[in-house]
């Protein structure tokens, strides 16, 4: 996954509420089975409308950051709503809230999203309404607009180390956990055996339709 | 001991490591694969190197893409047949039982995994789908993932995951004649809003819920993510337990007493202390519509259409706007008064067996508006094969609906199933955001019953009147 460190450019402003992740990533696309180059897909609805659409519009084409509203991200678990805007180039998303597994998400791809409120975030907004080129500097939690103002942003610690090194999670629980998680195991099978269900029988209930299908 | 909450039971029991700053390593028992978020998952793992470390705590099986008209149609070609035939490829790659599109056990993710007894009280379940919350109907912890957390479940069988806040949502008066569970999760999400349980996770309690079947639950489980929410579990008691006992893959003789025994402590204790309550009286509820583009623009079928200019904030203003041009809906119209040119009862939300029996008691001894074309979806093979048993296919069918084969269909339009530019369509599915049902599409949300009688009259129509 590509580190995170700090990001430099104009912030696109999308200054709406509740963008769900229908809006930011049509269904029909999820046919796709592959995660490159789902960028051309992004707002697609929106790019393809009569108004034109923020992202498509300079100086914001090569926008790193995205500055919206409420509740970005709403709505679906699909990790493609994260994969288009980071093929579009965006790597730091700034909103008042988001949907959940959408901010999750996030965090796996190399993409930072920031949770702002109150004059902070109307600052930002006219920032990215002015087109000034704003930093985000995730070590030091802050943005930096070019006024000179400095607006700090909390980030959970672990997701931020995550972020600035760029790691491969899943090779990190198991190098970090892979212990724990066989003692955890062990621990549930000598505790409660009724939890496993036993390959076999999930199989042959597999196969048991196979036939009279 | 300190009183806890049932999610913070099942939560605790499931915490394999303390990351520090509130992070857990938590343990999933169970997880749902579908054709559409697994792609990307698997060929993660493939990529580098990994093995599936627990092939039994997955079932795998083709929902979204799949058509619902079968029967003789070929389904040969075409990217969703690729997507369904990438899935069955990876499911045998790594040993995963695939429940095929053709199988009596086939049927939509959040369908199957109860009634096969995969989902059970006082697990962590998880699947590539937001609204994996169904399951907390059967008081577990269950929640949507993205693909990347799919290809953690698959090599590391845990998630890196922050404990959520609580709340309990009290529902309390019972359900007046007419008026479903459905209508109770629309009222409540127009209430909190759709950032109203963001960072909660809820459990509904209260006599309203006590009273609730489980298809009910589930309905009312499944909509948590439309109130902001992942996560949403009821209690599990005599009739969660009567449910699951004989399912195919539920714990049984010796190792159902155990799971029994196991499962009476899951409740919140008396003392429990949630990080928020509401309290909902359900008894003087009506119908509810869902009118925009966002779950909580959703409103009583008595009502109408708001205006814009009314709203106090600019922001407020523009996006009303924007939603009832989408929508193509002037202020002040009375729901009522809104023609419809589709319908569709299906999808996880409302496509079991109590559903299609609520629908087609409107639907018995009607016709549908010829100016409607209208879709039943059972939500499984199972739900359609005990349908037709009873003979509900006959009541849909010669009121005028289509009978299809069980799958997400219209909710996602992911497959066939769509609504063409501008068509308005009276749906039991879960999410009215723009070109959710088909680019330009407009969808009212609303119950199996409400749904029905929109397709006879050809306009939203308060089912009370019909009954």
């Amino acid at each position: 996954m590509e580190k995170f460190t700090t990001v430099k450019s104009v912030a696109a402003p999308l200054l709406e509420n509740a963008i769900d992740t229908d809006v930011i990533f049509p269904a029909r696309f999820l046919l796709l089975l592959d995660r490159e180059g789902l960028g051309r897909y992004a707002f697609s609805e929106r790019r393809n409308g009569p108004e034109p659409f923020v992202l498509d519009t300079p100086p914001y084409d090569t926008a790193k950051i995205l500055v919206t509203g409420e509740n970005f991200g709403t709505g679906s678990s699909r990790e493609q709503a994260v994969w288009t805007i980071a093929d579009l180039g965006i790597r730091c998303v700034i909103a008042r809230s988001f949907g959940e597994i959408f901010f999750a998400n996030c965090f796996k791809n190399g993409v930072l999203p920031v949770r702002l409120g109150g004059d902070d975030m109307a600052a930002v907004e006219r920032a990215a309404e002015a087109a000034e080129e704003i930093t985000i500097d995730l070590e030091a939690q802050s943005i930096r607009l070019s006024s000179g103002r400095e607006i700090r942003f909390d980030i959970e610690p672990n997701l931020k180390r995550l972020l600035l090194l760029g790691l491969d999670e899943v090779g990190m629980i198991l190098a970090e956990d892979g212990d724990a998680i066989k003692a955890f195991e062990a621990r549930r099978k000598a505790d409660q055996p009724w939890m496993s269900i036993g390959i076999e029988k999930l199989h042959a209930l597999a196969e048991e339709q196979d036939k009279n299908g | 001991m300190v009183a806890q909450t049932l999610y913070d039971k099942i939560w605790d029991s499931h915490v394999v490591a303390d990351r520090g700053n509130g992070e857990h390593l938590i343990y999933v028992d169970r997880h749902l694969v579908q054709e559409v978020s697994s792609p990307q998952a698997f060929a993660a793992l493939d990529q580098d190197g990994r093995k599936v470390r627990c092939p039994e705590a997955h079932i795998a099986v083709a929902d979204h893409a799949v058509p619902t008209l079968r029967g003789d149609r070929p389904f040969a070609e075409g990217l969703a047949f690729s997507q369904v035939e990438r899935l069955k490829e990876n499911a045998a790659k790594h040993g995963i039982a695939y429940m095929p599109m053709d199988g009596e056990r086939h049927g939509i993710v959040h369908v199957i995994g109860p009634e096969l007894g995969f989902t059970l009280p006082g697990v962590v379940l998880v699947c590539g789908d937001s609204h994996t919350c169904t399951h907390g109907a059967f008081g577990c912890i269950a929640f949507g993932i993205g693909a990347s957390e799919c290809t953690s479940i698959f090599a590391t069988q845990t998630l890196r995951q922050r404990k959520q806040k609580t709340m309990r949502v009290n529902l309390e008066g019972g359900l007046p004649d007419g008026v479903t569970v459905k209508d109770v999760i629309l009222a409540l999400i127009a209430e909190i809003g759709t950032g109203g349980g963001v960072g909660y996770a809820l459990e509904y309690a209260g006599s309203t819920v006590r009273e609730l079947s489980m298809a009910a639950r589930m309905t009312l489980c499944n909509m948590s993510i439309e109130a902001g929410s992942r996560v949403g579990v009821v209690a599990p008691d005599e009739k969660t337990f009567a449910y699951l006992e004989g399912r195919p893959l539920a714990p049984s003789g010796d190792a159902w007493k155990q799971a029994m025994a196991a499962w009476s402590d899951l409740h919140s204790d008396a003392d429990a202390v949630f990080d928020r309550e509401v309290t909902f009286n359900t008894a003087d509820l009506a119908p509810q519509v869902s009118w925009g583009t966002t779950p909580e623009h959703t409103c009583a079928v008595t009502g109408q259409v708001p205006d814009p200019e009314r709203e106090a904030d600019q922001n407020s203003k523009s996006r009303l706007r924007k939603s009832l041009a989408y929508m193509g809906l002037e202020p002040g119209t009375a729901i009522r008064d809104i023609p419809v040119d589709r319908v569709f009862v299906g999808s996880c939300t409302n496509g079991r067996l109590e559903d299609l029996r609520a629908a087609a008691q409107v639907l018995s001894g009607r016709k549908v508006a010829d100016s409607v074309k209208a879709i039943a979806v059972p939500g499984s093979a199972a739900v359609k094969i005990a349908a037709e048993r009873e003979g509900l296919h006959e009541i849909f069918l010669s009121a005028g609906f289509e009978w299809r084969d069980a799958g997400c269909s219209m909710c996602v339009a992911m497959n066939d199933d769509r609504l063409a530019e501008g068509e308005r369509c009276a749906s039991t599915s879960n999410r009215n955001f723009e070109g959710r049902q088909g680019k330009g599409g407009r969808t009212h949300l609303m119950s199996p019953p409400m749904a029905a009688a929109a397709a006879v009259t050809g306009k939203i129509t308060d089912v009370r009147e019909l009954l």
